[in-house]
């Protein structure tokens, strides 16, 4: 069983982050992960994502054209992205920032403001960690606790940012398993 | 008594390839006098350019290695970062160094690499048969400045020693000549100083020697000798354009 | 063997360099591989190891020449338009016959190209890129992990030849993440330097100057000097020839060569393709120089193969190597894309469909 899971946003927005932090979970449990991201010129400003495959087989190509599910942290990358997801997939859309469907009926569409609920604890900056904690709720792709262990590891010695990030997974998580914002 | 004037033990047996009225003879011979003195041979690494001195590694009796054209310095380098205990010399022409190699010098003296350049300037492509190098004269005739340097076209001859002495890192800058024996003296004095420095561990020596081409200027070596005097050495002047004390009293270099 | 650690594939070169007794890079930056410099930026200096950002990659390739010249274990990495600076330096260090590991990260050209992934610096390494009569040993690592292992091997390898190691990668390569469990550090040290390294004599107690150069004015000492790299060459190919097949003990009708992440989207092809009793097989070349030739050459005699194809992120370079190979024996196609897009499965499974 193989899952691809498509993290993209805007640069800065912590996306390459986000997909590291799954597949460290991932690799925990004992599976077999590729982290795989767009690079060059979109640092800061342009559209960034990367990819993370999870499989309990050695992984092959490490390119897919079909990914399994998307978390989509701004408009533009749900409108390139919405499309190729796998049926059944999740698509997470960040409604913060992103006021259009995905203009799908087969994927689980679940819509959470990651932005606003990274604004009031703090910091934008943890967007990408309540992203994150609501994907994972919902699709349990690796164990909670496993994801809670690997956002310490990440933040650990960044000490300002590590109880935001810890509060950021909880509130991820809680905002996919209370109902589903219309 | 021994014999008072002898070969130096770092000089090898082999007579050299160089044409009469050449200073590069002169010049590997006050090298290996000053290696001997200073007692490093052991410890010692050269490297020889491309140009007429590709083959100086023949006439010296201790570890060498040949560069391609221009790189030297990125070569000493190498071999000074990983062997701060070995001494290393580059030993380039004016096409090699002021040339085509010019990112390299530039580069390895601004960072301060402790190693020691000698930088001979005849004014001339040597070995490839007398073109235009980037230090020939205004009106200097080449193979491939026929009619003269033009330096509306080509631009004034670069001076090396003044060049590299803009910079703030490198250590001892000087410019010497090796064409009669009260120049000789001086020279050899200036690589005892650059090699000294070298094994204080300060950084960038850089000695200059103004020297003769007569067969590609088409003169005698007389005429060499005279020409160089009266010519290259009102252009390229003589003097330590750097040394440790004027940085450190924070002076700037005559 | 440790932990399975989550690395990028830059990164892992960076270690997996110091955990072979390589303590000393020189490098300029560029993409898709700078990560390798920024990791050892702060990772040699810890191991007491020497670091230093050079002003150009041609003074790169001389600052190894120089290191490796003095006897150190010495490497650098680049991507496609720095390895053509350092190409000069190649081709003396071939000649010269000193050691160093050279890592190209490969993104797309000509000229300054792309930086997405690429394999179209196959002639450039396996033909020369430098002047004069000369090889790399070329490495082609489809994965972290043994882009790790390969740089270990590639430093006892190039002291084995004197001889320059290439390691080949694509921009993926060099930029995914993938766990990666380090082999042992290295054991070996450099052998029988005290012949021929500008060492310094008294510390190798001889009296005798060692001499590092490529130049041989005398037609009969470059013609022998020529010969003696000619013969390492040829040893290469008997000894030190690497290559995975690949379901090839099937009844395959095509024959797949093809290397690196390239490799990686052929396997998910064949598996996808064997689930629908299409059977396809293939050869992985580890090693690009020596290049598998009679494995190719067994594996396309096969009496069910109808075709060969090379797929590589590249217009047509390896496949001239696969078509020396199979000597006519099947018809041999190519298959690539080289802007930086890699094919999928799903294209890979048209293509090679499309040629019984």
């Amino acid at each position: 069983m193989q899952s691809e899971v498509m993290f993209a946003g805007f640069g800065g927005q912590g996306i390459l982050m986000c997909g590291k932090v799954l597949a460290h979970a991932a690799l925990e449990e004992g599976h077999e992960v590729v982290w795989i991201p767009s690079y060059g010129p979109e640092m800061r400003g342009g559209t960034a994502y990367c990819l993370v495959m999870i499989s309990d087989k050695p992984i092959g190509s490490p390119v897919v054209r079909n990914p399994s599910h998307l978390v989509a942290m701004n408009r533009p990358s749900l409108e390139k992205f919405a499309s190729v997801v796998k049926s059944a997939g999740i698509v997470l859309i960040n409604s913060s920032l992103i006021s259009i469907d995905a203009g799908r009926t087969d994927v689980d569409v679940i819509k959470v403001p990651v932005t606003s609920i990274a604004k009031e604890l703090g910091s934008v900056r943890a967007a990408n960690i309540v992203a994150l904690g609501a994907f994972v709720a919902r699709s349990k792709i690796v164990g909670f606790d496993t994801l809670r262990h690997c956002v310490h590891e990440e933040f650990v010695n960044k000490n300002n940012f590590l109880s935001l990030n810890l509060n950021a997974l909880e509130e991820g998580k809680k905002a996919v398993e209370m109902p589903a914002e219309k | 008594m021994g014999k008072t004037y002898q070969k130096p033990e770092s000089l090898s047996d082999q007579h050299t390839h160089y044409c009469p009225g050449c200073t590069h003879g002169v010049i590997h011979r006050l090298i290996a006098e000053v290696i001997d003195e200073l007692g490093f041979r052991g410890r010692c690494v050269g490297i020889a350019p491309v140009g007429c001195a590709v083959l100086a590694y023949n006439y010296f009796t201790f570890d060498f290695q040949e560069a391609a054209h221009g790189r030297a310095p990125a070569m000493a380098t190498g071999i000074k970062r990983v062997r701060p205990d070995l001494i290393v010399f580059t030993y380039q022409g004016d096409g090699d160094l002021a040339s085509i190699g010019m990112g390299e010098i530039i580069h390895a003296a601004n960072r301060g690499e402790k190693f020691t350049s000698i930088f001979v300037n005849n004014a001339v492509y040597g070995m490839t048969g007398g073109q235009m190098a980037p230090t020939t004269m205004p009106g200097q005739h080449t193979t491939t400045s026929p009619f003269g340097r033009n330096v509306e076209d080509v631009g004034m001859p670069i001076k090396m020693a003044e060049l590299l002495a803009a910079l703030q890192t490198p250590a001892f800058i000087t410019r010497q000549t090796v064409i009669k024996p009260k120049y000789i003296i001086k020279a050899k004095k200036a690589i005892k100083r650059a090699f000294t420095y070298q094994l204080e561990n300060q950084c960038f020596s850089f000695v200059e020697l103004v020297s003769t081409c007569p067969t590609n200027w088409g003169m005698t070596p007389a005429e060499a000798v005279e020409w160089t005097e009266n010519t290259l050495l009102g252009y390229y002047q003589l003097g330590e354009y750097k040394t440790p004390e004027s940085i450190s009293g924070g002076e700037d270099a005559k | 063997m440790g932990k399975k650690v989550l690395m990028k594939g830059n990164e892992a070169i960076g270690e997996a360099a110091i955990r072979a007794g390589c303590l000393n890079y020189f490098a300029y930056p560029i993409t898709p591989q700078s990560e390798v410099a920024e990791y050892l930026s702060h990772r040699l200096p810890e191991v007491g190891g020497v670091f230093l950002q050079a002003e150009s990659e041609v003074a790169v390739s001389y600052m190894i020449f120089g290191a490796a010249g003095a006897g150190a274990r010495v490497f650098t990495t680049s991507s496609s338009p720095g390895i053509s600076l350092m190409s000069e330096g190649l081709s003396y260090l071939a000649g010269a016959q000193l050691p160093a590991v050279f890592v190209n990260i490969m993104r797309g050209g000509p000229g300054l190209g792309g930086i997405l992934p690429s394999q179209a610096d196959y002639f450039q390494a396996t033909k020369g890129g430098g002047h004069g009569d000369y090889h790399l040993l070329v490495m082609a690592p489809a994965s972290v992990q043994e882009a790790a292992e390969m740089v270990m091997r590639a430093f006892p390898l190039a002291e084995k030849y004197r001889n320059p190691v290439i390691i080949l990668g694509d921009g993926l390569i060099g930029q995914m993440m993938e766990p990666v469990e380090f082999p042992d550090y290295l054991k070996t040290e450099p052998t029988k330097k005290d012949e021929w390294a500008t060492n310094g004599m008294q510390f190798r107690n001889s009296n005798k100057p060692n001499l590092v150069k490529s130049l041989f004015l005398d037609p009969n000492q470059l013609n022998e000097n020529n010969l003696i790299l000619k013969a390492k060459y040829e040893r290469m190919k008997t000894e030190d020839t690497l290559f995975e097949p690949y379901n090839i003990d099937s009844p395959y009708q095509v024959l797949i060569v093809s290397y690196g992440t390239m490799s990686r989207v052929c396997k998910t092809a064949i598996d996808h393709l064997k689930e629908n009793k299409f059977e396809v097989g293939m050869i992985r070349p580890q090693t690009l120089f020596p290049f598998p030739e009679v494995a190719v050459f067994k594996a396309a005699s096969k009496e069910t193969c109808k075709a060969v194809i090379s797929i590589e992120l590249s217009m047509g370079q390896m496949v001239e190597d696969v078509q020396r190979c199979v000597q006519g024996l099947r018809p041999v196609h190519w298959y690539g894309e080289c802007g930086g897009n890699v094919p999928t499965p799903e294209k890979v499974m048209e293509v090679v469909k499309s040629l019984v």
